[in-house]
């Protein structure tokens, strides 16, 4: 195969449930791996929050929507000779046969490389895939696939229930699940046919309970093959691979099982020809003793002198670089993305260097010396009402991974990285029953402590094993935890029962809880009896090589492989796993601040514990420790990098989000170097009283409030200020538990779930401004500060500004208005000695014929989640920029100066991503509570093209004619109405409820009402969206809790079937200007060009 | 169970760890390998003998031990070096416990020992002599000082077969196998099962003979090919294995495993030498200079032969993608192949089976001239 001279690749668009931070980290390591090779790349993604867009990472960027016109105007215009769909996630390898599909490809000349479109089809078409196997005798298995309800329901009849379905083409499982009556099955897969682009569900006998094993496997082109890694699922069959607690290598396999699976794993991706990496997962029968049905008849459930191993089946292929190879190549320290992107360029592995020992090839497989455990991250502790329950739909948005020498210290740690409220082991709810079986022990996101308070409670391991399908082995090793809980209650703490507790994983804050004694007094005891951590390598090779990698992790054992680095050097904090209000922005940033700090001289550290990031990649920093992101990893690391003189590193927090800055505390309390904005400075924004004081001696205006610790303080607060009231926690991030209270009632009930939430921080409690939301990301050097962008959001304050659209410049405002932004900000940044980045959140309300009154919201010293939005379209370094002020580099030095940077030629809109078809029950209307996932952007030379991008990879774009449901609450009426005239001018049919109908016909336009009671009559609501009549749905909600459940039913409706829910009449009115507008009249060019003057070319 | 041990290099290095298995002491040379499944597969490997065995992944026991899985009649290395033993094992063949197998067997163990400083120190170093006791480092110390070195003791004698024995021996799991078409026979320089195992599945009626078997009595057997089977120590000190060798080579198809190829290369007039800690896991990249592949293969050894100094009549065959080291031989006039890795996996990875085919092949080739 000739090499290929320039090569397109394919992002993954916006994160979402499925979808998350490994394909930047896999598209960044490819687009550096070809350009190794001499190879041009041409990336094109819509989300802008990614290194992969960077205009360092690949040749030429594209910021675009992933959509078949677009890229193939791309290829038009770029000519590549090779396309690579692999790195992608599903996104871009449904793109990849979408533009084969199409003839795009073809009319072009372009090839896929590593793997072949009849590959994909043979992977992702079940049909093919199960041929397949059957052919090369691979097990797979009973079931068929199916394109209707009756197909479904004969296999139903051959094969009877239990039984699974999986969608085709579908990302993280969507619409897929187990069904265990005819309802369920009924329900299930007429979602799954809805959810398949193709129609195409599989319906196969359930391996309910059965072992969940996994291989990364790698091929080249001289069909050389090699396992990556294997990995077990905790979480046994009917879990999402997403949503399991997975541990590396597997634990409970012979190696006569290991090498089975190993095996058949590489028989299948030999026949499936693929060329790269790519992911298999197998059900493998569990112990008979805890299912027993899962074996043939004649085995007994006694363990004995038999020789059968167990039988397996295989589940499923992806054809590509997949989340679980993202973990796998964190796990193993083996640079999965970049060895696949090589042989796609045609390298065979032994010709492709082995990067961590610098002596070997690529043609080996790693080998583990310690335990790997990976825990998802799911959206409930934000998502309260929504179902629990975890099953073949993956629910998480992120995950954690930690290292250590025993699974049970692997474990403990991972759970210190999910950032639950410090929540350990330990946890329990104070409403769980004292009988140890009461509590449910199917999957949920609260599994791991029900199945611990069982086993805490004296249930016998192999009860908890039947109830929950988890192997007794890792029950065993919890029953572990629980004897060491139970030894630390009882026995006095002796230097021999702290190290056996630090082994098992156990955290100070753990020994304290148990051994009665604070934390800090744990900490003085290890010192006094010199307990440390030390920290070892992640080599690939289980030390038999010396590798050049300095990738780390803790662990409490003899030998330290990291002394100290003896040059001047820097941590950087990472922002941890991605959840809503924390996501992949930060990891940007994070990355971003560990180049500037290389630039400036220094080594760099990071510490973090996501496995999907660009910043725990091998090669990202000088010094990558992978660690749970808490007081006290964070000071065990500053330790082990004090130098003789014991000189810690200074610390840089302002690029890890909330995570990050809830450290600055300790590190104050402990006398740490914090390197930029200081302490002082990040609790001057966070401390409500504080703050007011410090905004009305600057004469700066913000929204009468105050920060409160009780009830009663609370209704007198709002009773001064009026309803409705902004209340929120502080110290948080993405507006958790964020509302708009409209009365004293509803107030209680707020500060009673709140103040328990708050751990001891104050509530907060505001005037609520529905105004126009302006924001501003700013570089303050404490002498000038720069203002790269002004940001005006389309949705009114009340949306969070994380699921706001927002757009780039502020095109509405007045030069009055942006002097007075300019000002605030730069007095804000100096008065508060920021050093670094800033982020000022303003609203504007218009009084009658007056100039507006701009009152600031609130100001978070750190980096926002715009950093990369704002970055990519002004082309300011802010990053580097604000990590040299934090060093004390001014600004002037750096060639910059402050005040507001020069108006690009561009507008670029900004759009929320959201996950909610993925998670059940859970209402979809936008509030000051965050709920988006992820985020895309549209960029042109109008407004209106950049919108009509953004709604279209935002997946927010209304079809040129259709139908809408509309149904408005009165105060939102008078918003409706040019809403409701442009859908009729697109010729939109109408829908409305009994008012809002009403209204449309006081305008003279034809509508259809239909009733919101659903047991009073047809057409109702839900008629119209299950039938496939409306196109998109516009519900505002009256105001208050209890009116929010009328909408309810609507907005799930609109979710699950998957077309747009507008829920801010700002939102709608945007989309119907983008419909107006039309989707050809936009440009399709790199990045950096819409920052130059237009030319007659574009 | 928490009775302290410890574990002393000759270097001096002291590693504490609580007593695991056997209330004994060992002395013997300490290798560490980087398998991460296997243990029960490794401890019956013959070609452990004499050697204290270090296991990199640092929690083993697992899936307890089982009926099925000894690669020979019993429990072969001299100790077992481990971070951590699991108490609680759980797998549906399982037997026994880790620890109850090395407590019956009458083999000695350490458990909670930094076994990455440990195998960190053997790779800076190389592989050294080692003591294990329970008493005191000093006690052992002086042991080391009292015993032989590794390479100075023929270990062959204690692991092979004393007498000449049919695959499969009782008791030991051997799958249904196709009908006997070729006559196979393993010198027994430390046998695997698994050898024999997959012997059997290609056909092949297979008896094992005692490693002093000239070849003369070996010839007598009338084998349609002879397999020299892998075992322990410096094949320098085998000169009588060498001489069998040399009076099969050319007389009888030939397949040398391991130890058999070293033995091979020296029949051929080729030299072995030590490695500095050797290669011992089930990762390791080969190739296979015919095709051009890469197998990733099983292997224990810490002998490798010299590339250099070969008779014109064969060839190497494989070299290692990691060290270059020669990985296996082929005759160019007689039939003769020789790997240096363990074809027969267990522990280890099944990419190698075809190199069985292929010696089956050569057997039919030569009965088909």
């Amino acid at each position: 195969m000739t090499k290929p001279s320039k090569v397109l690749i394919l992002g993954s668009g916006p994160i979402v449930i499925g979808q998350a931070a490994e394909f930047d980290y896999s598209g960044t390591q490819a687009c550096r791996a070809l350009r190794e090779e001499g190879i041009t790349t041409v990336l094109v993604n819509s989300n802008p929050a990614t290194i992969m867009t960077d205009e360092e990472t690949a040749d030429i960027v594209y910021i675009e929507p992933l959509t078949v016109d677009v890229v193939e105007r791309i290829i038009a215009r770029e000519q590549p000779d090779g396309l690579l769909p692999t790195l992608g996630g599903q996104t871009g390898l449904n793109l990849a046969v979408a533009l084969a599909d199409a003839g795009v490809l073809e009319r072009h000349n372009v090839r896929l490389l590593g793997t072949s479109l009849e590959t994909i089809r043979r992977a992702e078409d079940r049909e093919l895939f199960k041929q397949m196997l059957v052919e090369i005798g691979e097990p797979v298995p009973d079931g068929e696939t199916v394109r209707t309800w009756e197909e479904a329901e004969a296999v139903r009849q051959r094969i009877g229930l239990p039984l699974v379905v999986r969608p085709a083409y579908t990302l993280g499982g969507t619409g897929g699940g187990v069904a265990h009556t005819l309802e369920q099955y009924e329900a299930i897969v007429k979602g799954g046919l809805a959810a398949s682009p193709i129609t195409q569900v599989l319906v196969e006998r359930s391996l309910l309970g059965w072992k969940e094993l996994e291989y990364e496997v790698m091929r080249d082109s001289a069909d050389n093959c090699i396992t990556i890694c294997n990995m077990e699922n905790l979480d046994p069959m009917g879990v999402h691979t997403g949503d399991s607690i997975v541990v590396a290598p597997s634990q409970t396999l012979t190696d006569k099982e290991y090498q089975m699976l190993r095996s058949a794993a590489l028989k299948i991706i030999r026949a499936l020809g693929i060329e790269g990496g790519c992911n298999i997962q197998f059900g493998l029968a569990p112990r008979p003793d805890v299912v027993p049905w899962a074996w043939p008849d004649g085995v007994s459930a006694a363990p004995g002198d038999r020789f059968d191993l167990p039988p397996y089946y295989v589940i499923e292929v992806n054809p590509r670089v997949s989340r679980s190879s993202a973990l796998a190549s964190k796990a193993t320290g083996y640079p999965i993305a970049r060895v696949a992107a090589k042989i796609a360029a045609g390298k065979r592995l032994d010709e492709i260097p082995n990067a961590v020992t610098q002596k070997t090839t690529a043609a080996f497989e790693p080998a583990l010396d310690y335990c790997v455990v990976k825990i998802p991250r799911w959206p409930f502790d934000k998502f309260q009402f929504g179902d629990r329950q975890i099953g073949t739909q993956m629910k998480a948005t992120g995950e954690v991974m930690a290292i250590d020498r025993s699974f049970e210290a692997a474990l403990q740690k991972a759970v210190r990285s999910l950032e639950i409220g410090g929540r350990s082991l330990l946890w329990e709810d104070p409403n769980w029953a004292d009988d140890p079986m009461a509590r449910p022990m199917e999957a949920t996101d609260e599994r791991l402590w029900t199945v611990m308070a069982a086993l805490r409670r004296g249930a016998e391991t192999i009860d908890v094993a039947r109830r929950s399908g988890i192997d007794p082995w890792f029950l065993e090793r919890m029953q572990n935890i629980i004897r060491m809980e139970r030894r630390l209650l009882a026995e006095p703490l002796t230097r021999d029962l702290l190290r056996e507790a630090k082994r098992l994983g156990f955290s100070d804050n753990q020994v304290a809880t148990l051994a009665d004694r604070l934390p800090e007094q744990v900490r003085d005891l290890r010192k006094e009896w010199d307990l440390r951590p030390v920290y070892k390598m992640v080599d690939t090779c289980a030390a038999e090589f010396e590798a050049a990698t300095p990738y780390f992790y803790s662990t409490y054992e003899d030998e330290n492989e990291a002394p100290p680095l003896k040059e001047d050097k820097v941590l950087v904090i990472g922002s941890g796993p991605i959840r809503i209000g924390q996501g992949i922005e930060f990891d940007y940033s994070a990355v971003h601040a560990v180049w500037a700090l290389q630039e400036a001289g220094y080594k760099a550290l990071i510490a973090n514990s996501n496995p999907e990031t660009v910043s725990t990649d091998f090669d990202t920093s000088d010094r990558l420790y992978f660690e749970p992101l808490d007081e006290e990893s964070l000071r065990e690391i500053l330790h082990n990098e004090e130098t003789e003189e014991g000189v810690g590193p200074g610390t840089i927090l302002q690029f890890g989000g909330q995570t990050a800055i809830n450290l600055s505390e300790p590190l104050y309390r402990t006398a740490r170097q914090i390197v930029g904005s200081s302490y002082e400075t990040i609790d001057l924004a966070e401390d409500r009283r504080r703050f007011e004081n410090f905004l009305g001696n600057l004469g700066i205006p913000q929204p009468p409030g105050a920060g409160i610790r009780t009830i009663e303080e609370a209704l007198s607060t709002a009773q001064q200020i009026g309803y409705p009231v902004l209340v929120r926690p502080s110290y948080v991030l993405g507006g958790r538990a964020m509302e708009i209270v409209q009365n004293a009632t509803e107030l209680i009930r707020y500060m009673s779930m709140a103040l328990e939430l708050a751990e001891g921080k104050p509530i907060l409690i505001d005037k609520y401004m529905e105004g126009r939301e302006v924001e501003v990301d700013a570089i303050c050097d404490g002498e000038a500060v720069l203002i790269p962008g002004i940001m005006e959001h389309i949705e009114r304050a009340g949306v969070h500004s994380g699921d706001s659209m927002a757009v780039y410049p502020a095109i509405n405002l007045t030069q009055a208005e942006v002097d007075t932004i300019v000002d605030y900000t730069t007095q804000i940044g100096l008065a508060m000695d920021v050093r670094g980045l800033m982020n000022v959140q303003y609203v504007m309300m218009q009084e009658d014929g007056a100039e507006s009154r701009i009152y600031v919201i609130e100001v978070n010293p750190r980096a926002s989640r715009t950093v990369p939005f704002i970055s990519k379209v002004t082309g300011v370094p802010m990053v580097r920029l604000a990590v040299n002020c934090a060093l004390g580099t001014p600004l002037k030095h750096q060639g910059y100066a402050g005040g507001l940077w020069p108006r690009q030629p561009l507008v670029a809109v900004k759009a929320p991503v959201f996950s909610m078809s993925k998670l059940i029950g859970v209402d979809t209307y936008l509030g000051p509570e965050m709920k988006s996932t992820g985020e895309v952007m549209g960029v042109d030379r109008t407004f209106p093209a950049a919108l009509a991008k953004a709604v279209i990879a935002a997946e927010m774009a209304l079809p040129p004619k259709g139908g809408a449901l509309i149904s408005v609450s009165d105060r939102t009426k008078p918003a409706a109405i040019p809403v409701i005239r442009r859908l009729h001018q697109a010729g939109y049919r109408l829908y409305a409820t009994e008012g809002t109908a009403a209204e449309i016909r006081a305008l003279g336009l034809p509508v259809e009402q239909v009733t919101k009671r659903l047991d009073e009559g047809h057409p109702n609501v839900m008629d119209v969206i299950n039938e496939g009549l409306v196109d998109c749905v516009i519900n505002t909600p009256e105001g208050g809790r209890s009116t929010l459940q009328d909408g309810f039913q609507i907005r799930r409706a609109a979710t699950e079937r998957r077309i747009p829910c507008f829920t801010s009449m700002d939102t709608a009115l945007a989309a119907t200007e983008a419909l107006l507008a039309g989707s050809q009249a936009f440009n399709v060019l790199p990045i950096n060009e819409y920052r130059q003057p237009p030319t007659d070319g574009d | 169970m928490s009775d302290p041990a410890y574990l002393v290099l000759e270097d001096g290095t002291i590693f504490e760890g609580q007593r695991l298995g056997a209330p004994l002491s060992a002395t013997g040379e300490v290798v560490f390998n980087t398998s991460m499944t296997g243990y029960q597969e490794a401890l019956t490997d013959p070609s452990y003998a004499g050697q204290l065995l270090v296991m990199t992944y640092p929690i083993q026991g697992n899936y307890g031990v089982n009926g099925r899985d000894d690669e020979s009649r019993r429990l072969q290395v001299s100790a077992f070096v481990v971070r951590e033993h699991c108490l609680a094992p759980s797998h549906h063949l399982m037997t026994s416990t880790l620890h109850d197998y090395l407590l019956e067997r009458g083999v000695p163990g350490i458990s909670g020992v930094d076994t990455r400083a440990l195998t960190r120190r053997l790779r800076a170093a190389g592989v050294m002599m080692g003591s294990l006791v329970q008493e005191s480092p000093q006690q052992a110390l002086d042991r080391l000082r009292e015993s032989k070195r590794y390479g100075e003791v023929d270990l062959v004698p204690a692991v092979s077969a004393a007498n000449p024995f049919e695959w499969p021996p009782e008791g030991v799991y051997a799958p249904r196998e196709p009908e006997s078409v070729r006559r196979i026979v393993v010198l027994d320089l430390g046998v695997k099962y698994n050898i024999m195992r997959s012997l059997g599945l290609l056909g092949c009626d297979v008896t094992a003979v005692p490693a002093r078997t000239p070849a003369a009595d070996i010839l007598a057997l009338k084998p349609d090919g002879v397999v020299l089977s892998p075992g322990p120590g410096d094949p320098a000190q085998l000169g009588y294995v060498v001489e069998t060798v040399k009076g099969l080579i050319g007389r009888t198809p030939l397949m040398g495993i391991c130890l058999g190829h070293q033995v091979t290369g020296i029949a051929l007039g080729g030299r072995t030498y030590k490695l500095k800690f050797g290669h011992r896991g089930a990762n390791h990249p080969v190739k296979d200079i015919a095709t051009g592949r890469v197998h990733i293969t099983s292997q224990n050894h810490g002998y490798a032969v010299d590339g250099q100094g070969l008779p014109g009549s064969v060839e190497v065959s494989h070299l290692h993608l990691n060290d270059g080291t020669v990985e296996g031989l082929r005759g160019l006039t007689d039939p003769l192949m020789t790997i240096q890795y363990h074809s027969e996996a267990s522990p280890g990875p099944l990419d190698n089976m075809y190199l069985f085919e292929r010696f089956v092949e050569m057997v039919e080739g030569d009965a088909q001239p």
